[in-house]
């Protein structure tokens, strides 16, 4: 019994050497740790963003700052309750200059916390959390996507224009879908109009039949819906398949549509949806993002893939200002925040609170793809709610 | 809620309810004859939608297509499938205690999770239903019922009074019916319990990849989709029973229609309810609706 | 059958007690000469040990096999956040036994209910109160529903103006959950020798004997249930401290059925078993998440991790902590004294 103690203890000292071993690394390189989802419903996005982020890279020789890129990879696991962890295994194992990561807004939450706690700079490439750039506002935070509020604002001041008096909103019930709905509430007021009925169902359940029975009895004007991935694909397919696309129009944040398009087929033909990105744009970046984007990866960009590539452009703008010396922190995040992100999707600038101000566009689907429609929302910025900074 | 909106409610808890029923009757085979808890059974789910997005080009490409054909074929292989898997695995687990099982059978979900992940990727797919189920029929004012979903439900009744008739007629489902009670009688009925139990459990699969290749076309398939089902159908057999299939049956639709007046009448505890349900039935009888053995 | 492999020869205590002083002197040391994260990875595994050592006073001695564990784990964790001050270090002397308190009666009304019935119906009403609660806290805005809610000031303990542990010391907490595990450890084995805990072992050899002999089993399963409800509140505590972060998922069916998992890798029926599970869980899962060995493949880590866990419960049902019986057992085929 002492020996198997004892081999026990010797494994454990003898696994966490080795591991300890593998993390070491040369000393010129910038350290960027991606945490993302590798696994799970998430999956698909965790690699978008990667591919993203390497692909600016790349066309940078390799380098930002004049420094070489060397990653470390984490997967998330989509598991808050694990974040922590595998945020410290960044931060305090492969000693990261900085973070990029991640889709699950709970898991951002934990990271914006290490952040904060161990002063590590982070990066947010898709987790649309309000706290992120809110409450937990902080100069090392950084967030490349967007705001739950912003498309949701958007789309409900173009609802309000294009008359929708009463609305009924349909989410899964958590805090994404509470804040994207907030946003819609807002902006529909502006445009005149009113949410008469929140439609929640748990998450992640996909049985909507109840809900749209509901729907059809309440004859809203329009209905506005925060789902994603698998839901959003059966969401919207149920909803045609009841009929209520003919006669009520269902608006959305773009990720009803984006990336399942190819699923949802017939059923989300000439929907509305906003984001702040769209197929189409008139954006010479974008031409030449899709391009070296398809000649790298052999599939096409999403907007995950333009988060990602953001994400690395503005760490890049700022290793770029201090010459690579990561060190200079004051200086990095002084650049990061006054560069004017050439983004794929548009310029854009970032908020106090380190948030994109962005146009969000109106997108309309036509075959497989999010045809740009037009500026739903100029240069738009989320109002950070609860940041001192 | 006035009267018609009341009715196609109904009608919505119904049609949930026979799906679920279709995924549970598998589990509360395998779980009350064979003894053993599968955790996997939400991966075998899964397996049926990915088979129906896998095989829909083949079929096409080479058998001219047809929504039925695949189906069939995804049966067929489901049912070598589900022999092959009880012969290399679960037939080791008879004799172990429920929580060898329970692990063995999570590390499975991973196995089968994981190669899902290899083989058809983590994008979310449609799957093509048959054109002529496509449309719908009016229901009185703005909704249409789509006739695909009256179709899963037809599949459903179908499935439910087959396995009906040969539990209740065939020398088979005496058998079986036993088995759920009094393993040893089994045997002294002069009944192979191996074969019956690979039969069983390859039944078990293939009511389980039928349910999955039936909802395909309207759920589409995507990552982590079995677990979803998988704690439903748990919360199902144990209310009905255990290795009931009228159990499974009532405690579908008792499930069904729960879930879908809570998500009208009460919003903000629409998540527990399904879980009160249980708890409630469990307390006032503490081996479900219609225990066997 | 489960058995025990604890105590069950009987070996000079010397003998039992050396391999344990050991073991905590190798983690008692360990700060020195470990990494910064390994040092909070054997933490939080700690933490884990904790929790499923709780587990076993139910699974291993009783026989109960609860699937809503998490759910005592989560609520302690949940207690903590809420009860404490927003600015002002909360003081541990309040603080701990008031969050214990809360989980406390939570297990007690869950066991009371629970403990009506049995085997696999038991397993899925305790599952059933664990995703209740996992809703109330998911979908309330009661603590910050899905996205969680953080615990910005550690508690201490404080003697007037001295402090004397400062939880927020990341050392200090190391040492604190160390010796929180060994209590605990201490606590269960001086249990399992108690005449509660022979009642225990009664009830799960034979739970129908025990009641027949004119013994009311009732209140010991409960007791048991709350005792091993609050100790996994403890490892809440500890969570809710260490992340200083809190979210849903700690309460998820996922993580009930992680602990079962750890529980049984390490064997069924031994507090060491359950200490090396949750070891040996987190080390595999390290391994097989490591891209430094597995490189490229490392992001489909569950493929080996589901084979692996296939394997050891096929090779190893009784755990690692009966590896060495067992195969002294293979070397000479002796009856199996219980």
């Amino acid at each position: 019994m002492i020996h198997r103690r004892n081999t026990l203890a010797a494994a454990l000292v003898a696994g966490a050497l080795c591991l300890a071993a593998a993390g070491a690394h040369a000393q010129s390189k910038i350290k960027v740790g991606l945490m993302l989802p590798y696994t799970g419903t998430y999956a698909a996005l965790g690699t978008a963003i990667e591919n993203g982020f390497r692909l600016y890279v790349q066309e940078q020789g390799g380098k930002l700052g004049g420094r070489e890129i060397e990653y470390f990879r984490v997967d998330d696991e989509s598991d808050p309750s694990k974040a922590v962890d595998n945020m410290n295994k960044l931060v305090k194992r492969d000693n990261v200059d900085v973070v990029v990561g991640t889709v699950h807004s709970g898991v951002a939450m934990a990271m914006a916390k290490v952040a904060r706690d161990t002063n590590t700079l982070l990066v947010v490439p898709n987790a649309g959390a309000g706290a992120v750039t809110g409450a937990m506002c902080a100069p090392n935070i950084f967030r490349s996507s967007f705001s739950n509020w912003q498309p949701g604002y958007a789309m409900g001041k173009v609802a309000g224009e294009k008359g929708a008096k009463k609305v009924v909103t349909i989410t899964w019930k958590y805090a994404a879908g509470d804040e994207s709905v907030e946003g819609f509430r807002e902006g529909l007021k502006s445009a005149g109009g009113e949410v008469v009925k929140e439609l929640t169902l748990p998450f992640p359940n996909v049985e909507f039949q109840a809900l749209l029975t509901e729907i059809a009895a309440a004859k809203p004007d329009a209905v506005y819906a925060f789902f994603a991935g698998g839901g959003a694909v059966k969401f919207v397919k149920d909803y045609a398949a009841a009929g209520l696309n003919k006669t009520i129009p269902l608006y959305g944040p773009g990720f009803l549509t984006d990336g399942t398009l190819e699923a949802q087929g017939a059923a989300a033909q000439g929907m509305l949806t906003t984001l702040h990105y769209a197929d189409g744009l008139d954006v010479p970046k974008d031409k030449a993002f899709r391009a070296e984007y398809l000649k790298a990866y052999k599939t096409a960009p999403d907007v995950y893939a333009v988060q990602g590539y953001d994400a690395a452009q503005m760490l890049g703008a700022g290793l770029a200002a201090v010459k690579g010396d990561i060190a200079k922190r004051p200086e990095l995040i002084a650049a990061m925040e006054k560069e004017k992100i050439d983004s794929p999707r548009g310029a854009f600038t970032l908020s106090k609170a380190h948030n994109p101000i962005q146009d969000i566009y109106l997108r309309k689907v036509v075959g497989t793809e999010n045809r740009f429609e037009g500026v739903a929302v100029k240069a738009l910025a989320d109002p950070a709610r609860g940041c001192k900074m | 809620m006035d009267l018609a909106v009341f009715l196609v409610q109904c009608l919505n808890a119904v049609q949930y309810g026979l799906l679920l029923f279709l995924v549970a009757s598998g589990l509360t085979l395998i779980f009350g004859i064979l003894g053993v808890i599968n955790l996997a059974h939400g991966s075998f789910y899964m397996i049926g939608a990915y088979l129906a997005y896998a095989l829909a080009p083949w079929t096409a490409a080479h058998l001219g297509g047809g929504f039925f054909t695949a189906m069939a074929i995804g049966l067929t292989l489901s049912v070598v499938f589900g022999y092959l898997l009880e012969w290399g695995f679960v037939s080791y687990l008879y004799r172990r205690e429920h929580l060898q099982q329970v692990l063995m059978t999570y590390g499975l979900i991973l196995v089968f999770e994981e190669l899902r992940s290899i083989l058809a990727g983590d994008d979310v797919h449609g799957v093509a239903m048959p054109a002529w189920l496509a449309g719908s029929i009016p229901l009185g004012g703005v909704m249409t019922y789509p006739i695909y979903r009256l179709f899963m439900s037809g599949v459903c009744v179908a499935v439910a009074l087959g396995l009906y008739a040969v539990i209740a007629r065939t020398r088979l489902g005496m058998a079986i019916r036993a088995g759920a009670s009094n393993r040893e009688m089994v045997q002294a009925l002069g009944v192979d319990v191996r074969l019956l139990y690979r039969v069983v459990f390859a039944a078990g699969v293939a009511l389980a990849v039928l349910a999955g290749m039936l909802a395909a076309p309207v759920s589409s398939v995507y990552p982590g989709m079995g677990n979803q089902v998988l704690i439903i159908s748990f919360v199902v057999v144990v209310i009905g029973g255990i290795g009931s299939i009228r159990g499974a049956l009532l405690a579908s639709l008792l499930v069904a229609f729960v879930d879908t007046f809570g998500n009208v009448l009460v919003p903000q505890a629409a998540g527990v309810l399904v879980y009160v349900l249980m708890a409630m039935i469990l307390l006032w009888r503490p081996e479900g609706l219609f225990r066997t053995g | 059958m489960l058995t025990h492999a604890n105590g069950r020869r009987g070996a000079p205590l010397a003998r039992r007690v050396a391999p344990l002083v050991a073991a905590a002197a190798v983690l008692a040391a360990f700060p020195y000469v470990g990494g910064r994260f390994y040092v909070d990875l054997v933490l939080t595994t700690m933490i884990l040990a904790v929790f499923a050592l709780s587990l076993e006073l139910i699974v291993g001695e009783t026989g109960l096999v609860s699937f809503g564990h998490a759910a005592f784990f989560g609520i302690a964790a949940y207690a903590t956040t809420l009860l404490s001050p927003g600015a002002t270090p909360p003081s541990l002397v309040w603080l701990l036994p008031a969050a214990l308190a809360i989980t406390a009666l939570a297990a007690l009304v869950i066991g009371a209910l629970s403990l009506r019935t049995r085997g696999v119906y038991f397993i899925m009403v305790t599952l059933a109160f664990a995703q209740m609660a996992y809703y109330v806290f998911h979908d309330t805005r009661l603590a910050g529903g899905s996205d969680g809610i953080y615990l910005s000031v550690k508690p201490v303990l404080a003697l007037g103006s001295i402090t004397l542990l400062d939880l927020g010391d990341a050392h200090t907490l190391y040492y604190a959950t160390l010796a929180t595990l060994a209590g605990v450890y201490v606590l269960l084995a001086l249990i399992h020798r108690s005449r509660f805990g022979h009642a225990l072992n009664g009830i799960r050899a034979n739970e129908r004997r025990m009641r027949a002999a004119g013994f009311s089993t009732y209140p010991y399963k409960l007791a048991a249930f709350v005792l091993a409800g609050t100790l996994a509140g403890i490892a809440g505590f500890l969570h809710a401290v260490k992340d200083g972060f809190v979210n849903p998922e700690i309460l998820a069916w996922h993580q009930s059925g992680t602990v079962l998992l750890m529980l049984i890798l390490g064997g069924v029926g031994s507090l060491r078993g359950a200490v090396a599970g949750a070891f040996l869980f987190v080390m595999l899962k390290e391994l097989f998440q490591s891209e430094a060995i597995f490189g490229g493949f490392a992001r489909h880590w569950q493929l080996p991790l589901g084979l692996t866990i296939i394997a050891c419960v096929a090779l190893m049902p009784k755990g690692v902590a009966a590896l060495s019986s067992q195969l002294r057992r293979a070397q000479a085929p002796l009856p199996d004294a219980p």
